[in-house]
């Protein structure tokens, strides 16, 4: 298996230990904890008195123009990385390419801006 | 990994026995260091109070005594909670914790993967517990719960932008996305002809640094920016319904993932397992670089959890104002003045 594969079964192996060791605390929990459930103990927290209504009640996700918006710039990233990493072999040209590229979604975030996007309503 | 007993060539499989089990070293032992030094200790001294005094000198065995403390307590699941989600919640964000200190490198050939993604890797990762915080708010079927986990998700999906861009001022610096490559950057490299204690990019981006520290403040909901967790308003968050061992395992991925990003900054702005005045590709590293690192990483998260004790909560507007208003601006003019440097210089 080349180098470059095995870098990566490492990466496997690495989240399967914390996998494991998830369990192992939970598997020794479970050797020493009491276990006597009660109606009680099964309801959800709600300050003290009993619940009210269904669990997954609708909220107001406000974030959503949010998560758009970091979709954009998330991507932007994704681009930036490979060019930054090779700045110096492209020079003036990449830097006057990725000037415009970084303007066009700074003006984007500018939009968002003025149009009052970027309050928490 | 393998020349601290030099002579000895290590199949791949005993590379791997030995890489797991410094990972578990890795994540645990800055964990237990940071929750005892800072979260015992420091706080109660900032307080005037001694903390814990009882378990072993100076409370030193408290983390102990806590970690039996949680081995006992019944293990609660709410009826109406969505079981599978609920369960795997805790391993996913524990996971996203392993993926992530995999990046880091601790000395010249103490490596867990040596890949030219490096950082991109590390960004990749970490965003993974997210999703573990979603699935603990949602699957818990509580309102305080899907508040806090939704008040997460906007939170952390807001500082990954100022996190992610700080870093590509780094990447253009030393040209390269490797983290073992960065680190000799910083040691081989030199600020404007001086060369004596190499280029710790902490100087040359000074603003990088600043903008990483707050971001990683953000990304461990820690105060001030902990909304998502914000005990006055919505009991404990995403957390409100864990009990016992699985709340353990996000308490401990909380703290293990606080040094690790600690240890990033470290890697990626102090110079990782290097100090000034020796040879980089010396042995000797193999030896003290961890130790190199976990002192910086102690000295990393000093500035974290000094911020923890001292300021006061955001409010919600207030903190995605901060991420969108300034912080976000500020790390793409840090990028552009960063690439004319390098290209004009």
């Amino acid at each position: 298996m080349s180098e470059f594969l095995r870098n990566w079964l490492t990466v496997a192996v690495i989240g399967g230990v914390g996998v494991l060791l998830a369990s192992v605390f939970l598997g020794l929990g479970s050797l020493v904890r009491p276990s006597r459930d009660t109606p009680q103990k099964g309801m959800n927290y709600e300050s003290g008195v009993d619940p009210q209504g269904d669990m997954w009640s609708q909220a107001n996700i406000r974030y959503y123009v949010f998560a758009l918006m970091f979709v954009l710039f998330d991507v932007e990233a994704v681009f930036i990385f490979p060019w930054a990493a090779r700045l110096e072999s492209y020079g003036m040209f990449g830097l006057v390419e990725m000037a415009i590229f970084i303007a066009i979604l700074a003006l984007g975030l500018f939009y968002a801006w003025r149009k009052r996007l970027l309050r928490w309503i | 990994m393998n020349t601290v007993v030099t002579a000895v060539e290590l199949a791949y499989w005993q590379q791997t026995a030995i890489r797991s089990v410094a990972a578990l070293v890795a994540v645990l032992i800055p964990a237990g260091t940071l929750v005892y030094l800072y979260l015992f200790k420091m706080m109660s001294f900032m307080q005037s109070r001694l903390g814990p005094m009882e378990a072993g000198p100076y409370g030193s065995l408290q983390l102990l005594a806590e970690v039996g403390k949680f081995l006992q307590k019944e293990d609660l699941i709410p009826r109406a909670a969505d079981r599978v989600v609920f369960k795997a919640a805790p391993f996913v964000v524990l996971v996203s914790t392993f993926l992530l200190v995999l990046v880091l490198p601790a000395g010249p050939d103490l490596w867990f993967i040596n890949v030219d993604t490096g950082v991109f890797l590390a960004l990749a990762v970490s965003s993974i517990s997210v999703i573990g915080i979603l699935m603990a708010g949602w699957g818990s079927a509580s309102k305080y719960s899907l508040l806090g986990g939704l008040r997460a998700a906007g939170q952390l999906v807001a500082y990954e932008l100022p996190l992610v861009l700080a870093v590509i001022g780094v990447v253009i610096q030393a040209g390269t996305l490797n983290m073992q490559e960065i680190v000799l950057a910083q040691a081989n490299g030199e600020i404007f002809g001086w060369g004596a204690i190499g280029n710790p990019f902490v100087i040359t981006q000074f603003l990088g640094f600043a903008i990483f520290l707050v971001a990683v403040q953000a990304e461990l909901t820690q105060p001030p920016f902990d909304m998502p967790v914000a005990e006055s308003e919505i009991v404990a968050g995403y957390l409100t319904e864990y009990s016992g061992m699985r709340f353990l395992l996000f308490f401990i991925a909380e703290f293990a993932t606080a040094g690790i990003f600690a240890a990033l900054a470290a890697t990626l702005f102090l110079g990782g397992w290097y100090v000034p005045g020796l040879d980089p590709a010396s042995d000797l590293f193999n030896l003290i670089g961890p130790l190199v690192l976990l002192t910086k990483i102690v000295l990393v998260s000093f500035l974290i959890f000094w911020f923890r004790f001292t300021y006061p909560r955001f409010r919600e507007d207030q903190l995605q104002q901060l991420a969108w208003k300034v912080l976000i601006p500020l790390a793409l003019a840090n990028i552009v003045v960063t690439g004319v440097l390098k290209v004009v210089f």
